[in-house]
Formats: C-alpha cells, structure tokens, sequence
C-alpha cells in the first residue's frame, strides 16, 4: 500500500533523506528508530507533504497512486494521517467543529454527503472513549491549553475519527508519562486492523512494548541501514546506535 | 502549485462584487468647498433657516481646525477643494411609492442584494436607502408609523421634525467634536433619522444602506437615533461602493441617544471598496460614531463588522451618563492588502454602577496594517464602574501588522477594570496542521476566522451573522496560498 523508491528530499539546500527505500503493506506496523537528526520527522512530513521539503528524485506510490503529486489536504483525503510531534493549537476553533469540518471534507472527496449532526456526536463519542478522552475536550479550542499528553491523546483521537490508512505517528510517545503512554498505544491498538497500517516513529524501544511492531528500522544518514523485528528495538535499547554507526562505517570504507 | 494559482485566480476575478456603477442622470454641486457649498446643499434640501445657520456655523469651525495625525494610518494629504461634496438624482417626479423608484436605481439594489420591496427576503427589515448625497426611498414607513416610531432619511426629519432634531443634533457629536465631524456637520447630505417612542419595542430591524456611485464625490451622512424611555431598537447599517482608482472621502456622524430603560442596538457591516491588490483606490472611512446612555438603566451596544475601506478610522464610543447603564462595542475588523484600520471605542464612564464590555477582534493579511485603540475613563462620579475589555490580534502571512493601543484614566478608586489581549498567527504550521486534516488553505482559513470572531458575530442578527460570515472569507481570499 505505500511504496518508497529511491526518496532523495532536501530542506533548505541540505540534503537529509538519501536513497530512502521502504515498502509498508496493508495491515503492518513497521516502526523507524535511530539517532537525533537522521530523517525520521523528515520522512513523516515528506510522506504528509510539507511544502518545505524538497523532493530530489524517487517515487511514492499510496494504494497505487503518486502520493509525490497530490497536495498535503489531498493525500489526506486519501488517508494519509500524521499524528504530530508538536501538534499546534487553533484558537477558536473547538475540536468538535474542526472534526466535523474533517470529516465532511473527507466524506465529499469521497462523493458522500456531510455527515448529519446526530451520527456525528455519536462517533465523537464512540471514538473519544478509545483515548479515554474526557468530553470537555471536544468543546474547547482546539489543543488550547492541552498539557503534552492531551495533545498526544488528541491527535490519537482524530485518527480514529478519520480512519485513515496510512498512520504516521511521529514521536507520538514524546513527553508522555507512563500513564498517557498506555493511553495512547491502547488507542492505536484498537485502530489496528488487516488494512490499516502504521509507521511509528519513535526515539525509544519503550512505546513498542505496547505498540508492537511487526517490523524494525533503524535510521541513519538518511536512510534505512538495518532492519529486523521487534527483537531489533530491544537491541538498540540495551546497546544502543553505537554498533550500528560501526556497522555503517565498514560498509563505507 | 497549479490548483493554488487557479484558486487565487478565480480569488482576484470575484473579490469585490460591488464594485459596479449606476448609470442614473445626477446632478452635482460645483467642485470644491466654500460657504457657497454648504448653502447649495441647504437650499438643495429645501432646509430652514435655523439648519442653515448650524451647517455655516460648522462650517466656520471646521476652517479653523486642523487635520488630526495622531492615528496609526498613513496616506497622502487630502484636498478638500477637489472633492464633490453633493451627488444625487435629477428628480423628475416625487416618490410616493416604491414603484416611483428609477428602475436602474432599483436594479442596483437588486444587485447589491437587498432588493427595493416589502416582501419577500426583507420582509423582516424596514430599509432606508441611500445613494450618495440622497436617501432613494424608505419601506415599511407606514407600518412603523402606527407605532409611533418616525423612520425616515434625515433631510426630511429636519423638514418634518424640526423640534426633535433641533434638540438632539450635535448633542452627541458637537461641530466642533473633531475635524472630520466638523465637516460633516457643515455638508452632510443624507442619512437616517429614529425615533422610537416611550415603551415602544420597535418590531422589526431598521436597516439604512449606504451606496457611494457617484466618482469624486464624497459621501457625508448623518445618522441620528432616539430611543425614549423603556424602548428598544435593533438598526443595522450596510454599505458600498464602486471601485475607482481614486480614493473618495467617507466622513460621516453617527448620534445615538437611550433614555431611562431604553437600548439601541447597533450593527454595522462596512464593505466599502478597499482599493485594488496593489493599494490603489478605495475609500477613506472617517467616522464619528457615539451614543450616550442618557438615562438610567439603558444601554448601547455597538456591534461592527470592517472587511472594507483602503482606511478606516472610526471609534464608535458610549458615554456611559445615566446610573446603572450598559455600553457594548464588539468589533471585527479585518484589512487585507495594503488596508489599513485604525479602530476601537471608548467608553466613558460617569454614572454610577455603569458597565461596559469590549470585545475587538483585529484580523491582519497581506500588506496591511491593522490597530486596536480604545479608551476606558472612569469619571469621579461613577461609582463601581466595571470595564472588560479583550483585544485580540491575528496575523495571516508575515507582511502585515497589528497594533493595541489602550488608555485607561480611571478617577474612581471603586472601579473595576480587567483588559486581556492575545496576539495570535495563522501560519505555515497552522495551516499545515489543517491540510493533513484534509481541509484547504481556503477551508482552514475560513474556519479559523469564523471561530476567531464567534463571539462578535453572535451579536449580530441573523440575517447580518451569515452575510458577515461570507463576506469575510471573500475578503481574505487569496491572502493564503
């Protein structure tokens, strides 16, 4: 379902995504771990389609398509879902009409008709019990005044609410206490199914104890240099990127 | 890339649909000002000798007055000698009924969308029309009369309510409150006169629109509201204008006065031309707007919606005078391109237990540069004043500004006074956060906006609320992308 060949993406005259290959198929969760500045934020939003990077060369197909042509709104209408490291706050606007206007925008790309009030707060409902979200939230601007784990449960929230098919979860458990983070990789457990497949990425082995991947990379330099399964994250953590930088160096030389 | 240019494209094509001309047969006064102008226009009106005597005594005023600079607006100096200070219709016969209105005059309205009629879409609204120095004609005038409520352009309250327009004009604004009211008061053409009566609760919306066609002409109206004793009024205020390359002076005064247990409600939806992408033309909007509280327990509410003018510098205030009364100034001001706003209220406090409320909300893109200025005063005799007052600021783009100028003089030591103000920005993070949501720039936009100014469009009445609603996005279409 998403396809990466040959990915070279810049920002601001710097190259950071080289030569990046990977192939996600309905149903996986294939996280992406690795150093400070490797790319992995930069393969999230290049995937979600900020303006600011710079594609060089290489090919995206999502279910078939060219994701590298469509704009960022289109490749979401599509079903590609970024849950944000720093999710932003949209003063005024409360989480319930920014869904709702989501949502329809959604349901029109798809030829359907808006959704009507009563079906809408009933799937608010279903859906904000998967976060453990309190209703409160839903009224109040959007993540205005939210601590880091309701921002985090919020963008976990909005996933489930557009059924996306593609999830890219960047640094989703950053800030989070043990607590929230339960939270959150409960909701996304429960979004987990046969089509649905996630790209987590994240700095520690811990969120993969509750979100467990079927497939591990590790990031560096800009592109994957390792993969394997879950036991690979249990390495890193132990070990940590040392072994992988050495690995890399004799390949080079 | 190229879907973004098609809709900025389609944005320019359509941003101002106003912006046409009315081929009527006018007849203008000679070009410039003179004492001879504002006896022109007296005569033209068929006046009195004693409104005659007010305009030149205005008139001498201005002469002696000098332009303000202290606002936050730029633009070059104004010559009051190349300005047609009278445009309206020839008249070839008196209108006694809406049929009797020229049909172009008649089509533009239908144009504008507020179509001369009684029925139908306004049937809720009693309309006075006006375009440049003439007011077209006046509907539900007779139905409103059985109530007792007076409801007619201000030329002919002069002629046919001498008494109560003798009393009450300049009461509120004085010649000689500043220089632009000063100049109003010595040439102002037309405009609306109110008068609702003791106990009466006007019952439908009173609604005045405001159409500049005429080219170098300036447009001078003059409003006036009485609301006596325990009676409430809702008047809404409409306005615009055909775009020219040349700016065209709008300086107009607007009175409102509530006596004990009375409310005027006043809403105001200013679209006029703002001028082109590049800043050229559009509408100097130079407005003395102010009501007084006259009596106890009444209350003035002034709610304005600005999306239009190339400036606008107006303060809609409330002297808060009679013990226990309410003074209310909501405010959207948007400015896109190269508009410039320099807005706010004051509200002056001098009864006891008064209240006022101020919610502004400034909305800058482009090139524009956009103001908040507001005054708070607590005399020595109000007694537990309370003022709130929230000015909030949002940026679209990193071109434009915003400002906060508050003033507070506070003499009474039993007064409460709270300010907030925020500053916030719709950028690339934020409207990158909307498009992996799904939703385009436009959408984005247009949510933020209509969520950002909730709370002052609630205020307005229905009709005006989803007119307002599109209007703003019109306007600032384009200022993403």
């Amino acid at each position: 379902m998403l396809s990466i060949r040959n990915l070279n993406v810049g920002i601001a005259e710097k190259q950071i995504l080289k030569d990046f290959n990977l192939e996600i198929k309905p149903g996986e969760i294939h996280a992406i771990m690795g150093p400070n500045g490797t790319g992995k934020s930069t393969l999230a939003s290049t995937l979600a389609g900020k303006e600011d990077y710079e594609v060089l060369s290489g090919e995206v197909s999502f279910n078939g398509k060219n994701l590298l042509e469509m704009s960022a709104d289109e490749r979401a209408r599509e079903g590609v879902f970024l849950a944000f490291q720093y999710p932003v706050e949209i003063p005024g606007v409360s989480t319930t009409n920014f869904m709702k206007a989501a949502v329809n925008a959604k349901r029109k790309h798809q030829g359907l008709e808006p959704m009507d009030a009563k079906d809408f707060l009933k799937l608010m409902r279903e859906k904000m019990t998967l976060v453990e979200m309190n209703k409160e939230f839903t009224s109040r601007s959007v993540n205005e005044g939210f601590s880091g784990g309701e921002k985090k449960r919020n963008e976990i929230f909005q996933m489930a609410m557009l059924e996306p098919s593609l999830c890219l979860l960047d640094e989703t458990d950053s800030g989070l206490d043990i607590d929230a983070l339960r939270i959150v990789a409960n909701g996304v457990n429960k979004l987990r199914d046969y089509k649905r497949s996630f790209l987590v990425i994240t700095h520690y082995q811990r969120l993969l104890n509750y979100i467990v991947p079927d497939y591990v990379h590790v990031m560096y330099g800009g592109k994957i240099v390792k993969s394997g399964g879950k036991e690979l994250a249990l390495k890193l953590e132990e070990q940590g990127y040392d072994w992988i930088k050495e690995e890399v160096g004799e390949l080079a030389n | 890339m190229a879907e973004n240019d098609k809709i900025i494209d389609e944005v320019v094509a359509n941003d101002y649909k106003y912006g046409f001309t009315t081929n009527i047969e006018q007849e203008f006064a000679a070009v410039g000002l003179s004492e001879d102008t504002v006896r022109f226009i007296s005569a033209k009106k068929e006046e009195p000798e004693w409104m005659l005597d007010w305009r030149l005594k205005a008139y001498k005023a201005w002469l002696k007055m000098e332009q303000p600079k202290w606002q936050n607006v730029h633009f070059p100096e104004i010559d009051f000698q190349s300005i047609i200070y009278y445009a309206a219709q020839k008249r070839k016969k008196v209108i006694n009924s809406l049929d009797d209105v020229d049909p172009e005059i008649r089509n533009t309205y239908d144009k504008l969308g507020i179509p001369i009629q009684e029925q139908k879409l306004l049937a809720g609204v009693a309309v006075d029309y006006v375009m440049d120095s003439e007011s077209v004609i006046t509907t539900f005038r007779e139905s409103l009369k059985e109530k007792g409520i007076i409801f007619c352009s201000i030329s002919e309250a002069i002629r046919e309510q001498p008494e109560l327009v003798k009393k009450y004009l300049g009461s509120v604004v004085p010649q000689r409150d500043n220089y632009y009211a000063a100049l109003n008061s010595a040439v102002f053409s037309d405009g609306s006169f109110v008068y609702i009566p003791k106990g009466v609760r006007c019952p439908m919306e009173l609604s005045t629109y405001f159409r500049i066609n005429a080219e170098n002409t300036g447009q001078f109206e003059r409003t006036l509201i009485i609301a006596d004793e325990g009676s409430y009024v809702s008047y809404l205020e409409g306005c615009t204008a055909p775009m020219r390359d040349e700016n065209q002076l709008h300086a107009a005064v607007v009175e409102l006065v509530t006596h004990d247990n009375a409310e005027i409600k006043y809403s105001t939806v200013q679209n006029w031309y703002p001028g082109d992408k590049e800043g050229k033309g559009g509408i100097y909007n130079f407005v003395t707007k102010r009501g007084i509280c006259q009596g106890k327990n009444s209350k003035i509410s002034w709610t304005q919606v600005e999306t239009g003018s190339a400036i606008t510098w107006k303060y809609p205030s409330c002297i808060l005078k009679g013990d226990n009364s309410i003074g209310e100034f909501y405010s959207v001001a948007v400015t896109n391109n190269y508009q410039q706003a320099d807005t706010g209220t004051k509200m002056i406090h001098i009864g006891k237990n008064t209240k006022s409320r101020i919610v502004s909300k400034g909305i800058s893109a482009g090139n524009s540069q956009n103001s908040y200025r507001g005054q708070v005063q607590v005399h020595r005799t109000a007694d537990n004043a309370y003022n709130s007052s929230q000015c909030d600021s949002l940026l679209i783009g990193d071109k434009c500004g915003a400002h906060t100028f508050p003033y507070l003089e506070i003499k009474n030591s039993t007064g409460k006074v709270e300010h907030e103000a925020t500053t916030s920005k719709i950028g690339e993070d934020l409207l990158f956060y909307c498009n992996q949501r799904g939703l385009t720039n436009e959408e984005a936009v247009s949510m933020i906006i209509n969520g950002y100014c909730k709370e002052v469009f609630k205020q307005l009445p229905m009709e005006f609320m989803v007119e307002a609603q599109k209007l703003l996005s019109i306007s600032l279409e384009g200022s993403v992308g």
